[in-house]
């Protein structure tokens, strides 16, 4: 800990998951799967807590889908659940932004995120795989989560941002004192943002006097409602770049190789039959996923006959959402051959995940990459996960042969 | 014998909300505008070959807007 820093206020223990829900507790951070299905026994299929100035979290597909497509009673203003609402909000677009700006902001951002886009992209993810395992294969032994999955989507975005891969730390420090530390300091959470912005901003400086071709230059030169976009939106665009497009993917190559390296099994199915990785990635995508998202009522509604009230934040949990067994049957077991799966783990609605071309092309490759290479692995020490918003190994220890 | 069927796949333009699951199962039949948003090439009818695919790509997609339609 930094000098001067004071150590975070410790919270109260869960009394009661469905009155007192706190994503931050260490048994939501250890094992939130059993919680979700306690939660789905009762009447009301949304949980609410005191905690974060009024939240409730839908656990159920159908009461995450419901308020997803619902952009008149839930705004995507603010988009994390925090102890405190910093205003005005900061903008991310099109991630923070509600109709009708949302669409012509996206669409800025979708051309560089397609499928072929990322094809071409494809070969560059498969080097930086390799160069990372290459790096400690001879140990014997790695830090899956430190060693491989941190890197391959900080490199990534670096690449198609333009930015050095060597402020890859810098980003994944600014990511963790905004989703994790800042969600109960804001202090922490503002100067982080700025630090970000500041950052932006230099890289935007810099390519107006010599433009690069690449996303930042990209977006920089882009229209919005048929004038050039303003720089304050077009920071915000490539903040939320850097923010969304890292520890997601690093937390849902982890949580992939931690499964594979805790499930013989599975893993040797997949060297033996490779042509189970695209269902398998969409397995993992489900059974793992990564990522919630917030809304901020912004009307007095209900859902499933849950009241929801004006200022409250809602937890929206796409992981919950996969894991709820009546959308999924089995749903809490992890099939990598699964044939139907119709997963939110990128969202649902307008706000679906710009980068899930990419997400899925570096989670194919990582394990691709990995699997030629260490095709027998287990883990080898304690799992550590992330906590709150975005969940994903941040320590996995893994044994090789 | 029943008499066959023909069979036609569509997408409703304003669910979808380009996840390209679709195109990754059935890319045979799957084109994308410059946004990632899916359509059915040509007419769209279903060849015998790739109708489990088509049926795949119906039962993947996040925001039923693929559409199999039996004429």
């Amino acid at each position: 800990m930094a000098d001067g820093a004071t150590p975070p206020k410790a919270r109260p223990p869960v009394q009661d998951w469905a009155t007192d829900w706190d994503h931050f507790d260490p048994a939501w951070r250890n094992d939130p799967f059993e919680i979700w299905q306690q939660l789905r026994r009762r009447n009301c299929p949304v949980a609410s807590t005191e905690r974060y100035m009024g939240a409730h979290v839908p656990v159920t597909y159908d009461a995450v889908k419901a308020i997803s497509y619902d952009t008149k009673h839930f705004s995507s203003r603010r988009v994390v659940v925090r102890n405190s609402r910093i205003d005005p909000p900061q903008p991310a677009p099109p991630i923070t932004s509600d109709p009708p700006s949302h669409k012509p902001l996206k669409q800025i951002l979708l051309p560089p995120f397609t499928p072929d886009e990322m094809a071409k992209l494809e070969p560059k993810v498969r080097a930086i795989c390799n160069d990372l395992i290459d790096g400690f294969i001879k140990d014997g032994s790695c830090d899956a989560a430190q060693h491989y999955a941190r890197h391959i989507p900080v490199r990534a975005i670096a690449l198609m941002l333009g930015v050095p891969k060597q402020d890859g730390d810098k980003f994944i420090r600014w990511i963790h004192e905004i989703l994790e530390l800042g969600v109960h300091d804001d202090e922490v959470s503002m100067r982080a943002g700025s630090e970000m912005r500041e950052y932006i901003t230099a890289q935007f400086m810099a390519r107006k006097q010599y433009p690069t071709d690449d996303l930042i230059t990209r977006v920089m030169h882009s229209q919005f409602m048929g004038k050039p976009i303003p720089d304050e939106l077009a920071v915000g665009m490539i903040l939320l770049l850097l923010i969304a497009g890292i520890d997601t993917t690093w937390s849902a190559i982890g949580a992939s190789l931690w499964h594979l390296a805790k499930t013989p099994s599975d893993r040797d199915r997949l060297v033996v039959d490779p042509s189970l990785m695209p269902t398998a990635i969409e397995e993992f995508l489900r059974a793992y996923a990564p990522v919630t998202m917030a809304r901020e009522v912004v009307e007095d509604t209900e859902v499933a006959g849950c009241p929801m009230k004006k200022g409250h934040m809602v937890l929206l949990s796409f992981p919950a959402a996969n894991r709820d067994p009546a959308m999924f049957p089995d749903a809490d077991k992890v099939l990598i051959d699964r044939k139907e799966n119709r997963h939110a783990a990128f969202g649902l609605g307008i706000h679906r995940c710009v980068g899930s071309n990419l997400a899925r092309m570096e989670m194919t490759v990582a394990i691709e990459e990995w699997l030629k290479r260490i095709p027998k692995f287990s883990l080898s020490g304690d799992t550590i996960w992330s906590e709150g918003t975005v969940r994903g190994p941040r320590q996995l220890p893994i044994g090789f042969g | 014998m029943s008499t066959p069927k023909r069979v036609r796949l569509r997408i409703d333009a304003d669910k979808c909300q380009g996840h390209n699951r679709c195109k990754a199962i059935l890319p045979e039949m799957i084109e994308l505008d410059a946004y990632g948003n899916a359509q059915p090439k040509g007419d769209g009818i279903v060849p015998e070959a790739l109708l489990e695919k088509a049926y795949l790509a119906k039962s993947n997609c996040p925001e039923f807007a693929v559409e199999i339609i039996e004429e």
